[in-house]
């Protein structure tokens, strides 16, 4: 089974509706005892990141899912779900996020060309960086549906997958059962489709 | 690198798409969530979906009909028509749409776009609008193109982008069902007006037209259309396959 966390950030609708489309078992939920039962937990997230952190420090997930993650259960994040699993975001100051990934969140104006539009947003292709199950569906040049302003910077120990727009921008990061993705899976098509799937076979495997 | 998106656009009445549609293999040529399939099985980057209902029971199936399409389509989807107020978002968002387009609405309210970009955010509001050139100048026409607002487009257009709009349609009156090609000048006033994307609308009849848009245009980020698409003129596969080879980015499945 996939638990999605429910923190109160964004719709997740067509999220559910996608694992629900590759046959998979879904939840969405906040719940200590379900998260542990679960085979894989989704973290998605829409919004601003300090917002989002907050709201997983004073439900206590922020405490389960480091705990969970250690126990090697696969954790995904989605969008904000991934920068959130980074050290610190740098959207509107500096926040702590879980500190599961090495890196920081950074806008990505700082790395693009002044005319280019932002956020970044559209179908883009996937440059793949490393070997992960995560993406062994996928073939270089895939299209995947992004919209972000804020992307992972200093996560090369992370990266699996870039995307490129006037600079390298972070697609997907994976470091053992913590993984991530700045696009949108749920949003991509067959494509994003096989990166769920993939996702929810990890969680079989355990 | 970036990809130009391909947009087909489905007017829904009562759950129904109105202009009767073309295709062979579709079950029921006028649902909009089978449609909706076919045209995201053949490379559509996104659908838009726009509401023409008048009654609220109309209005009920057209989100019943949305959540169905969100169920069953994963790519983004696009809701416009009939969107007023901030509830109006609240309503097609909870049913599976990613970005609301707003036209009229934003004429009679125009708190409403800063409004709603405050709660869901710029990437989510889109400003759909008609324009139409009156003595040589660019102005807003509402309700579907039949009123003059009496607006200049460029700085209507600018004022929305900074109360929060995060996406453009520029629909041409003038080159609209003319099917002689995008309304290039339009479209060039008002991507050196904004520095967010820009969807052409009005005028597409043939391959070659999106071929000459994004060419022409560079800073266009997606083309718009309806009946061609619907009528089988221009089949999107085709349009893709013809997009790659004359070097526009685009998604190939």
């Amino acid at each position: 089974m996939v638990a999605i966390i429910d923190y109160g950030v964004g719709n997740l609708f067509s999220l559910q509706s996608s694992f629900a489309a590759i046959g998979a078992e879904v939840t969405v939920t906040a719940d200590r005892e379900v998260l542990e039962k679960a085979d894989c937990i989704l973290l998605p997230g829409v919004g601003a990141f300090e917002d989002a952190a907050k709201k997983l420090r004073s439900t206590g997930l922020d405490k389960t899912l480091k705990e969970l993650a250690a126990k090697g259960k696969p954790l995904m994040g989605i969008c904000l779900g991934m920068q959130l699993l980074f050290e610190k975001s740098y959207e509107y100051g500096c926040h702590e996020g879980l500190g599961l990934l090495k890196g920081s969140v950074r806008p990505i104006g700082d790395v693009i060309p002044a005319d280019y539009k932002i956020p970044h947003i559209g179908w883009n292709g996937l440059i793949l960086k490393k070997e992960s199950p995560l993406m062994k569906y996928i073939r270089p040049g895939d299209c995947v549906y992004f919209v972000h302003s804020y992307y992972a910077a200093n996560c090369d120990a992370s990266v699996i997958a870039t995307a490129e727009y006037g600079a390298e921008l972070t697609a997907a990061v994976a470091e053992g059962n913590v993984l991530g993705c700045q696009f949108h899976p749920e949003k991509s098509g067959e494509v994003g489709l096989k990166i769920l799937k993939a996702f929810v076979e990890m969680g079989e495997k355990k | 690198m970036i990809t130009k998106r391909i947009i087909p656009c489905l007017d829904v009445r009562d759950g129904r798409v109105v202009k009767g549609v073309n295709f062979e293999g579709l079950r029921d040529v006028s649902s909009p969530v089978e449609l909706g399939m076919y045209y995201s099985s053949c490379g559509a980057d996104e659908l838009v979906f726009y509401d023409i209902t008048a009654s609220s029971d109309g209005r009920k199936l057209f989100t019943d009909i949305l959540q169905e399409t969100a169920r069953k389509v994963f790519i983004p989807l696009t809701v416009g028509g009939g969107i007023n107020s901030v509830e109006d978002f609240d309503r097609v968002l909870k049913c599976g749409a990613d970005k609301v387009s707003v036209n009229s609405g934003a004429i009679r309210n125009p708190s409403l776009i800063f409004e709603a970009a405050k709660r869901y955010g710029d990437q989510c509001v889109v400003l759909s609008v008609d324009v139409k050139r009156v003595d040589d100048v660019f102005r807003v026409f509402a309700k579907g193109g039949r009123e003059n607002t009496g607006l200049e487009a460029i700085s209507w257009i600018k004022q929305c982008v900074e109360s929060g709009a995060g996406e453009v349609v520029v629909n041409s009156i003038d080159t609209d069902g003319v099917k002689g090609g995008f309304d290039l000048p339009m479209l060039a006033e008002v991507c050196d007006a904004v520095s967010v994307p820009v969807i052409a609308s009005g005028g597409a009849g043939k391959i070659q037209d999106f071929i000459t848009l994004f060419k022409t245009l560079p800073k266009v980020d997606a083309g718009l259309a309806a009946s061609i698409f619907h009528f089988g003129e221009v089949h999107i596969a085709d349009l893709k396959e013809k997009m790659e080879q004359e070097n526009i980015p685009t998604r190939r499945l």
